[in-house]
C-alpha cells in the first residue's frame, strides 16, 4: 500500500506537470505602501515555468485569519538557477492578509505551475507591454523572457500615484524602455495612452502586445489592435475554487466564431486573445 | 491479507474512496495516478449543451464554501466521443452522473450514456424536475420513486440515486429510490444555502443562493448517511464534507459501504489518493482486516426508530 506513486502516473505514460509542494519562505516583505514581495525556495520541478502562469496558494489559517480556499497568484519570478520563486502581491483581503502575516523560514503549500501562459511568436519582435498596479506582477516574468529572447520591449506602466508604480526598477535593470502614466499627474487617461501607443506604432510598428487585469486598458488595446491588426494576450482573472479545471468556477465569457463561448480562466487561461476577451 | 475492497451492488471497487460528481475531472490526471482511487465520478451530463449559472458561482463561508455552478454541459454527444473514451485507459470503474428536467428525459438520457465503459449511473435527482414544479425530484418520495422507475427500465447497468439534503423526508425518498430499483443511494448533494456581501449588500453568488458543502456541511450529510443506511438494504455511498480519514471511518461507521469526496480535492488536490493509504494504514492499526468490518457498526444499541429516523432537532 505503501508504495503507492502520488506523483507519477506508470502505465499511462501520462507525467503529472502539477505539482503540490510545501516551500519554506525566504523573505514576504513590504515593497511599498501597497504592496509585498512573497520569496519562496522552490525544488526546480515547480519552477518550470512560463510567463502568464499562475500558482494556487493554500493559506496560513490563524487565530485571526480563516482563509478557506486556495488563493490564485501570477509568478512574478521563477528562477531556476537560485531555486526561488516569486509572487508580488496586494493585501484585500483575509486570504492575501493570511500570506503577509508569513515569515522566513515559515513554509506555504503551493499548487502549480497552472494553466497557460503568454505566447512569444518567432516574428513577434517588438513587443508592447501595459500593465495597471499588480497586474504588473503578471507581466513582470514576460519582461525578463522577452529580453532572453532579444525582443525589443516598451512598457507602459499605469497606476494611481508615482509612489505606487511597481517594478520600475525591475523594467529599467533589463534594458526595457519605461513610459510610467499615473493618475495623478492625468497621463494614466485611455485617450492619453491611445497617443502614446499611436505615437510608439509610428516610429516602430508593434507587433504584440500584451496586458492583464484593467477593462479600460483592454478595451483601449482592443481598439488600437484592431486598427492597426496587431495580435494581443490578455491574463485575466476570475474567483477559482480548483484552480485546475475541475469544477467549472472559475469560467469567463469570450467572443469566438461569431457567438460567446465560456472558457475557464484556470485551465484554457489566464491567458487569452486580447480580441476574444469580452470587457465587463 | 489486508483487504480495503468495497461491493456496491454488483460493482466491486477496489477501494471505498472516490471522489464526488462535479469537484473532478480528466483534469485530476496531472496530479496524481487516477488508478489508485477506486472509483471515477464524472461531472453530471445533461443531453442538451448547456452554459450554466452567471459568476461568481463559489464563495467561501467559514470552514466550507458555497457553490451555484449549475449544470454547464457540453452535452451527451460530446462526453460520449471525449470523456468516456478518456477513461478507459484506467481500471477503476466509471461512474457517470447524469440530470434531466423530466423523468422521461431522465430515462432517455440513461439509455444514452449506457455504453461500454460505464460502469454504472449515478442519477443527480437532486436537481429540479422542470416539467413539475420545479422541485428536486429527491425532495419528495412519490417523484423520487417515479423518477427511478422509469429510470431503471432504461437502463441494466447500477443506478446510484443521488439524493438531497433539501428534504424533510429523508428516510422515505431513500426506501422509494430503493424500491423504484436503485442499486445503491448517494447521500448527499448540496444544502441549499446564502451569503450576503455586507458591504456591497449584495449576494455573494450569482445565482443568489448555491449549494453548502465542505467540512460544516458533514455532520447533516452524515446523519443522512445514518438514516439511509439505517432503511434500506442497498449500499449508501457517503457523501459530504469528508476532510480527513477519521471523517472516511466516521461515515463506514456510520453504515456507509464506500464515500465520495468533494471540496477537499479543492484544498487538497491529492486527498483521495492519500486517503486509500490512510485508511489501509487506520485498518492495521486497529487490528482489522477489511473494510466490511467497519461498515454500520455504530453502537446506536437501544436507540428507538422514533430517534434513528427523526426529521426534527431534539
Ligand atoms: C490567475 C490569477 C492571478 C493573480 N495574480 C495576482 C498577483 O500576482 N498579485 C495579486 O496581488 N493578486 C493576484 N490575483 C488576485 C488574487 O487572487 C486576489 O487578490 C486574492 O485571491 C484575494 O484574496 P483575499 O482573500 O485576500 O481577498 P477576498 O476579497 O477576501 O477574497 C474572497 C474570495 O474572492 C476571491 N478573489 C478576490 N479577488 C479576486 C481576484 N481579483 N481574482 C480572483 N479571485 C479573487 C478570493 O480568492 C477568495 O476566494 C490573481 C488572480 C488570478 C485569478
Ligand atoms: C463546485 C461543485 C460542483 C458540484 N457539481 C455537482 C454536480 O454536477 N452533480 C452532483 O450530483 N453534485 C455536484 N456537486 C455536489 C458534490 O458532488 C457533493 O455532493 C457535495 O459537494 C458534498 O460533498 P463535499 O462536502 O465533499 O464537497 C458539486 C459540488 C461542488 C462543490
Ligand atoms: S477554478 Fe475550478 S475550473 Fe477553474
Amino acid at each position: 500500500m505503501k508504495s503507492i506513486a502520488l506523483d507519477t502516473a506508470p502505465g499511462t505514460g501520462y507525467a503529472n506537470p502539477i505539482h503540490e509542494v510545501e516551500c519554506i519562505i525566504r523573505s514576504n516583505d513590504t515593497v511599498n505602501g501597497e504592496y509585498r514581495l512573497l520569496v519562496l525556495n522552490a525544488p526546480l520541478e515547480l519552477l518550470d515555468c512560463e510567463p502568464g502562469q499562475f500558482f494556487h496558494l493554500l493559506c496560513p489559517v490563524s487565530g485571526t485569519f480563516k482563509p478557506y480556499l486556495r488563493r490564485p497568484m501570477s509568478i512574478y519570478g521563477y528562477y531556476p538557477d537560485r531555486g526561488e520563486l516569486h509572487f508580488l502581491y496586494k493585501v484585500t483581503g483575509e486570504g492575501t492578509s493570511a500570506i503577509a502575516t508569513l515569515t522566513t523560514g515559515d513554509t506555504l503549500n503551493v499548487l502549480g505551475p497552472l494553466g497557460r501562459g503568454f505566447d512569444i511568436l518567432p516574428n513577434w519582435q517588438n513587443l508592447l507591454l501595459v500593465a495597471r498596479g499588480v497586474g504588473l506582477a503578471t507581466l513582470a516574468p514576460l519582461a525578463l523572457k522577452s529580453r532572453r529572447l532579444n525582443r525589443k520591449l516598451t512598457a507602459i506602466c499605469s497606476a494611481r500615484s508615482r509612489k505606487l508604480l511597481l517594478s520600475l526598477d525591475y523594467f529599467n535593470d533589463l534594458g526595457v524602455r519605461v513610459i510610467a502614466v499615473t493618475d495623478e499627474d492625468g497621463t494614466s487617461s485611455v485617450e492619453s495612452m491611445r497617443s502614446i501607443i499611436e505615437g510608439l506604432i509610428a516610429e516602430d510598428p508593434i507587433d504584440a502586445m500584451y496586458t492583464c487585469g484593467s477593462n479600460r486598458i483592454l478595451k483601449l488595446l482592443q481598439s488600437v489592435a484592431a486598427t492597426h491588426r496587431i495580435p494581443g494576450q490578455i491574463a485575466l482573472e476570475q474567483q477559482m475554487a480548483c484552480g485546475i479545471g475541475m469544477c467549472q468556477c472559475c469560467v469567463r465569457a469570450f467572443h469566438r466564431d461569431g457567438g460567446i463561448v465560456n472558457e475557464r480562466v484556470c485551465k484554457e487561461g489566464p491567458v487569452f486573445h486580447l480580441q476574444e476577451a469580452v470587457g465587463c | 491479507m489486508l483487504d480495503i475492497s468495497t461491493q456496491i451492488g454488483t460493482l466491486k471497487l477496489k477501494n471505498p474512496i472516490m471522489p464526488a460528481s462535479g469537484t473532478f475531472s480528466e483534469d485530476l490526471a496531472d496530479v496524481f495516478d487516477l488508478d489508485v482511487i477506486g472509483a471515477h465520478v464524472t461531472k453530471t451530463v445533461t443531453r442538451e449543451k448547456r452554459s450554466g449559472n452567471p459568476t461568481p458561482r463559489v464563495c467561501e463561508v467559514r470552514g466550507s464554501m458555497l457553490n451555484s455552478i449549475g449544470i454547464p454541459s457540453k452535452g451527451v454527444e460530446a462526453f460520449k466521443k471525449d470523456v468516456i473514451p478518456f477513461y478507459s485507459r484506467y481500471n477503476a470503474p466509471l461512474i457517470v452522473s447524469i440530470s434531466a428536467g423530466s423523468a422521461d428525459e431522465f430515462a432517455s438520457l440513461c439509455e444514452e450514456i449506457s455504453v461500454p465503459g460505464v460502469a454504472a449511473v449515478e442519477v443527480n435527482i437532486s436537481c429540479p424536475n422542470i416539467k413539475d414544479d420545479g422541485k428536486a425530484f429527491a425532495m419528495r418520495p412519490s417523484t423520487t420513486h417515479a423518477v427511478m422507475r422509469k429510470l431503471r427500465d432504461s437502463t441494466d447497468l447500477p443506478l446510484w440515486a443521488k439524493l438531497t439534503p433539501n428534504t424533510g423526508e429523508t428516510t422515505e425518498v431513500a426506501k422509494a429510490a430503493e424500491e423504484a430499483g436503485a442499486d445503491a443511494l448517494v447521500v448527499s448533494n448540496t444544502l441549499l444555502a446564502m451569503a450576503i456581501d455586507i458591504k456591497t449588500r449584495r449576494p455573494k453568488l450569482g445565482n443568489l443562493m448555491g449549494g453548502l458543502s465542505g467540512p460544516a456541511f458533514k455532520p447533516i450529510a452524515l446523519r443522512m448517511a445514518y438514516q439511509c443506511a439505517k432503511s434500506v438494504d442497498i449500499p449508501v455511498i457517503g457523501c459530504g464534507g469528508i476532510s480527513t480519514i477519521e471523517d472516511v471511518i466516521e461515515y463506514l461507521i456510520a453504515g456507509a459501504a464506500a464515500v465520495q469526496i468533494g471540496t477537499a480535492t479543492f484544498i487538497e488536490p491529492k486527498i483521495m489518493a492519500r486517503m486509500v493509504v490512510d485508511l489501509a494504514v487506520y485498518l492495521e492499526t486497529q487490528g482489522l482486516s477489511s473494510v466490511r468490518q467497519l461498515v454500520g457498526c455504530v453502537d446506536d444499541k437501544g436507540a428507538s426508530d422514533g430517534l434513528v429516523f427523526m426529521e426534527a432537532a431534539p
